[in-house]
């Protein structure tokens, strides 16, 4: 089984944002593979450890994007493919799309894995828009997956509870970070993934025409923020004052 | 006037509080009209109609009810051929997100997505749209038309205000191609008995809670208030509870009456959504913790005491 797995590069989580002064988030601050998309490296090596095949790992970025793909290389992904090229900057979701599914069809994978959203822009739309640019049909928020033969069945996580889902491959799966936790890269594995293949493609090569992007951001202003009630320690009173709280907001 | 198609998402034949308060907004930018897609789509248009719109498309097909995006794209896609609309609006929930990506991808059209708000302006759309996390919020214009917004729920409240809603039969044919991802079964697991987003009372606890051990405190204290639990994605991510609980930017945006924060450090994430809440109630022994910058009262101290003797002094208070 052939299977590709969308990989972002995005600031660390735990590492303090900045904005620069265009308004768009500082990417000179510490970058990592997107938590979400690990969780989707890991998915895609099981199912490859259960059924053989390939892990591809395929992302749009600037060149340095190079170390997210190293990093699930490093966790046993066979080889990567990084979109890079300067007019590519700021791109939206669909042209985001259009990019990697114009690299991801010179795969023919059987199964395509992403993340539900990223760490970062989270707009949760590059999946959707990849399956209909690629002709898949899309298995989404799946917690669990199974392959049998040339189908696939999720658990879709539901607002109460899940779905079973199933397709023919070539099928879009997104993973939600309830799908398995990402293995830790061995010392063997990092060395191996130096020598692993990341093809760099640039845009004109993928034939993908650059429009006017989805939205012009036209100012960015704080964001309403309440104001700070009272602060009290628990010396013993503190359940009275909640429960005086509970009964003015008339819950209680 | 511009015209403004709401998908109105319909759960268990039922059309979904989002859309309805979608309805609201639009009814703000122009002539509002939505569609409605699977059983129940007839009684749906009789509430959309009440709740403003002035002609609901519909169909009644169970493809719509059984097969993830693709039969609803095809349906949205021929309903935008014909009725050219200037905005189409989508909840930002599962099921809408999909049908809209894959709409904007066929139809060539960028989207904005996790809205909070949308405005008219210049014979266009903006959008407010959480950045840096939450910290901010930008202002983003919709250069496609249609525009295509995704507005998060609880952004707007809900309220009838309108007539009857001419009902149209959209004839689609929905490509054989279109029946692809099937969804076979329904698992339901939360056995809540109150609906987190519907719940007057929201009692969530985060890592500081210890572990999944001691969450059935919560589970008191919100029996006792009349409460539902949620938690945040720490906890949810660590296992401890369901996702269906969780609550902020990549959950459940709540908006009750008292909102309780039990060892959750509020970060941004989880803020969004519950900070419209109208009271909310911070418990934590980190006086420093940012969640403390924003509750009505913050209690410093250790929730493994704090909660039970609340339960305690709530029930007694009751059987008074
Ligand atoms: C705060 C903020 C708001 C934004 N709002 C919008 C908006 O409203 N509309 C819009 O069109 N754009 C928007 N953008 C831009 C958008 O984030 C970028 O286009 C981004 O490249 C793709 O979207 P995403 O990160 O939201 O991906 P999502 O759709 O959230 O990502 C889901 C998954 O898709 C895959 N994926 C996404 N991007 C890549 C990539 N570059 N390489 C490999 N895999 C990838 C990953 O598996 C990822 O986990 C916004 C950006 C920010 C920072
Ligand atoms: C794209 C993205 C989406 C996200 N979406 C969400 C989301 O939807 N919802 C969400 O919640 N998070 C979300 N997060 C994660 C968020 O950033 C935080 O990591 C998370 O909310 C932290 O959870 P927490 O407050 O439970 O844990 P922590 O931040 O670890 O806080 C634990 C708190 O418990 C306190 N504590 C410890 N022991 C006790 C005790 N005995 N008594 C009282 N207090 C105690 C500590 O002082 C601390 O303040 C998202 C993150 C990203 C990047």
């Amino acid at each position: 089984m052939k299977i590709v797995v969308t990989v972002k590069q995005v600031p660390d989580p735990n590492s303090n944002l900045t904005l620069e002064a265009d308004n768009t988030i500082s990417r000179e601050k510490e970058v990592v593979l997107d938590p979400g998309d690990e969780c989707g490296v890991e998915e895609g090596l099981q199912l490859k450890e259960a059924h053989g095949g390939e892990v591809i790992l395929v992302s749009m970025g600037p060149e340095r994007a190079k170390d997210a793909i190293r990093k699930g290389l490093s966790m046993g992904a066979d080889r990567g493919v990084l979109i890079t090229d300067p007019s590519l900057a700021g791109a939206d979701a669909l042209l985001t799309a259009r990019v990697l599914a114009a690299a991801i069809k010179k795969e023919e994978p059987d199964l395509v894995i992403c993340a539900t959203e990223s760490y970062d822009g989270s707009t949760g739309m590059v999946p959707p828009m990849l399956a209909e640019l690629l002709g898949f049909p899309q298995l989404t928020f799946a917690k669990k997956v199974e392959i049998d033969g040339s189908t696939v069945k999720v658990h879709r996580q539901t607002a109460d509870g899940y779905q079973v889902v199933e397709a023919a491959t070539p099928a879009l799966i997104t993973v939600t970070a309830a799908i398995a936790e990402p293995r830790y890269a061995s010392l063997k594995g990092i060395m191996a993934a130096r020598s692993k293949e990341i093809k760099e493609v640039a845009a004109g090569d993928l034939g993908v025409e650059k429009g006017r992007p989805a939205e012009t951001i036209e100012g960015v202003v704080d964001a309403e923020s309440r104001k700070a009630g009272e602060v009290i320690q628990d010396d013993g009173n503190a359940v009275e004052k909640i429960v005086q709280v509970l009964a003015a907001a008339k819950v209680l | 006037m511009a015209a403004i198609l709401v998908y109105a998402e319909l759960s268990e034949g039922k059309v979904a509080t989002t859309s309805l308060e979608l309805m609201a907004k639009a009814r703000e930018l122009g002539d509002v009209y939505a569609v409605a897609l699977g059983s129940g789509a007839k009684d749906a248009a009789a509430t959309l109609g009440k709740h403003g719109a002035k002609a609901v498309h519909i169909n009644e097909d169970s493809v719509f009810d059984d097969y993830i995006a693709e039969p609803a794209t095809d349906a949205l896609a021929s309903l935008v051929e014909s009725e050219k609309p200037d905005l189409i609006l989508f909840g930002f929930t599962s099921d809408s997100r999909e049908v809209a990506g894959r709409l904007a991808a066929r139809l060539g059209v960028g989207l904005i997505s996790n809205a909070g708000d949308v405005t008219a302006k210049d014979g266009g759309f903006v959008a407010k749209v959480p950045y840096f996390g939450g910290a901010k919020v930008a202002s983003m214009k919709a250069n496609a038309k249609p525009a295509i917004v995704l507005v998060r729920p609880k952004s707007f409240e809900a309220s009838e205000k309108g007539g009857t809603a001419e009902v149209k039969q959209l004839d689609v044919k929905v490509a054989e191609g279109s029946r692809r991802a099937h969804i076979t079964e329904r698992v339901a697991e939360a056995s809540e008995k109150i609906k987190l987003e519907e719940a007057r009372v929201v009692i969530s606890g985060g890592r500081g809670m210890g572990g999944p051990q001691n969450f059935p405190l919560l589970e008191d204290l919100a029996s006792a208030l009349g409460g539902a639990v949620g938690a945040s994605r720490a906890v949810v991510d660590a296992g401890w509870v369901p996702y269906s609980m969780q609550v902020g930017q990549t959950g459940k945006s709540v908006r009750p009456g008292v909102y309780i924060a039990v060892g959750i450090s509020g970060a941004m994430q989880h803020t969004v959504g519950m900070k419209t809440s109208k009271v909310i109630i911070a418990i934590n022994k980190d006086a420093e913790a940012p969640i403390m910058k924003m509750a009505d009262l913050g209690v410093v101290g250790d929730a493994m005491k704090i909660v039970p003797a609340l339960t305690a002094a709530v029930k007694a208070k009751k059987t008074k």
